[in-house]
């Protein structure tokens, strides 16, 4: 059994008085790749949110290592250097190019050596397929292709877990696919991985576990995604993969 | 009208448009420099500051430019503050100036997508580094049509320079008009010279503008 990598512990969020995640417990294991979906609104999306602490919560806690990841503390910056995030909307800076995405960061933040951040996002580059559009910007790429830069931005920061909101969702299915592929190699090489997607034929082929979460609990968790896209346990979640049938 | 009339009173709108574009520029100088302050303290909500950058807008924005120099020139010594009017000009202009940025780059800082800072932080950016690196330079761009405007207003303003003897164009003009009566060259002459300052600074904001929404929406 690998360690625990992050924990969190009766997280509770609320909007004003409306209750978006009651009680969420969870351990994410060194390697594992956790997919959770649920009916929208369900607070998946606020959930990944609350986890690099781009949300305040009302209670609990959520641990990386040990160590407290919150809105409040002074180390939230620190924290957050270790857990990658990709949203939905590929949300690159418009006013630098693509190689000043990927460097910004490791450069002002981390404060690494440009030469070596230069020749790894280089790396990164040509592991997705855009060696070539560096020196581009980001309108001048395809929606697809400015996911898979929003992921090298994540990656080069080394983070110990990468958290992807939805990053196929505005996406051309003929675009969803290539953004996936990048995100099951990453798999395959062991990253650590929550995944909040729609896309349940690749949830099935990623998961080591498989969360369904409604109205801000989780409703049904396996460790077995097979059977849990076969023959889910509650009602609910049978309800809920049947919308994707035709 | 009276050609060589023009003429001779040449030499003495082009002392009067250096004064004026020297204080002009200066002023717009300081303005740019107020404005980016202003609007990053009340962006950044910073304690105590935000509060003084509030007043500071609300107080320069609604009292007229004329009331401002009055104030700075015949109001100021009387608490044994001296200050040469050209300086009180600059100032004057850069504080009014200052709370008009600062309302211009606001709007462009707020208008940005929060989805922008939020992945800045994500990336382990502190609140300085993000405002720094990806809300300030967007903001900034978004904003040049107001600063452009902003910049022509105020280099027109510089006409009340003359109530506190700077001598301008306006002052020129009307200094011109009370000796020789020469109303219509006068005015003319001044009409052209405002030309001359302004159309320049014009032409270049909506060229600069069109660079930047190409910048923007691509090809």
């Amino acid at each position: 059994m690998e360690q625990t990598l992050l924990k969190v512990q009766h997280l509770q969020k609320n909007f004003g008085e409306k209750v978006i995640l009651k009680d969420l417990n969870l351990e994410v294991r060194k390697g594992e790749v956790i997919v959770i979906i649920g009916p929208s609104g369900c607070g998946k999306s606020t959930f990944l949110r609350c986890l690099n602490a781009l949300e305040e919560i009302q209670s609990g806690e959520v641990l990386l290592d040990g160590k407290p990841v919150r809105k409040e503390l002074k180390s939230v910056s620190t924290m957050r250097q270790k857990i990658g995030m990709v949203f939905q909307s590929y949300d690159l800076f418009p006013h630098k190019t693509i190689l000043e995405n990927i460097l910004l960061a490791p450069i002002k933040v981390q404060k690494r050596d440009r030469r070596d951040v230069e020749e790894e996002a280089l790396n990164l580059l040509a592991k997705v397929g855009l060696a070539d559009r560096g020196d581009d910007y980001p309108r001048q790429l395809s929606g697809g292709q400015k996911q898979r830069i929003a992921v090298v931005r994540a990656l080069i920061m080394h983070p110990e877990i990468l958290l992807l909101d939805e990053i196929t969702a505005a996406l051309d299915p003929e675009m969803v696919h290539e953004v996936l592929e990048v995100v099951l190699s990453l798999a395959d090489k062991g990253s650590t991985m929550l995944i909040v997607t729609h896309e349940m034929a690749f949830a099935k082929a990623i998961a080591d576990r498989v969360l369904f979460l409604e109205h801000g609990e989780i409703a049904e968790e396996s460790n077995s995604p097979k059977d849990f896209f076969e023959k889910p346990v509650t009602e609910r979640a049978r309800q809920f993969l049947r919308s994707f049938e035709y | 009208m009276d050609f060589e009339v023009i003429l001779s009173y040449l030499p003495l709108y082009e002392e009067a448009l250096l004064l004026t574009m020297r204080i002009g520029w200066l002023g717009v100088g300081l303005a740019l420099i107020f404005g980016l302050l202003g609007a990053a303290v009340v962006h950044l909500r910073l304690p105590v500051l935000r509060p003084l950058a509030v007043c500071y807008i609300e107080l320069f924005r609604n009292t007229p430019l004329l009331v401002q120099l009055f104030f700075l020139y015949f109001a100021l010594p009387k608490i044994g503050l001296h200050v040469p009017p050209d300086t009180c000009g600059t100032l004057g202009l850069g504080l009014l100036g200052g709370a008009y940025m600062a309302e211009t780059f606001r709007s462009g800082l707020d208008n940005l997508p929060v989805i922008q800072s939020e992945s800045a932080q994500s990336l382990g950016m502190n609140r300085m580094q993000t405002f720094r690196y990806v809300i300030l330079p967007q903001a900034v761009s978004s904003s040049v049509p107001g600063i452009v405007a902003n910049i022509i207003f105020l280099l027109k303003e510089t006409s009340v320079f003359s109530t506190i003897s700077l001598m301008d164009l306006m002052f020129t003009a009307k200094d011109l008009i009370g000796m020789y009566a020469k109303t219509l060259e006068c005015l003319t002459l001044l009409v052209v010279f405002y030309l001359i300052m302004l159309l320049p600074v014009s032409l270049l904001g909506s060229f600069v503008e069109r660079r930047l929404r190409h910048a923007e929406f691509g090809d």
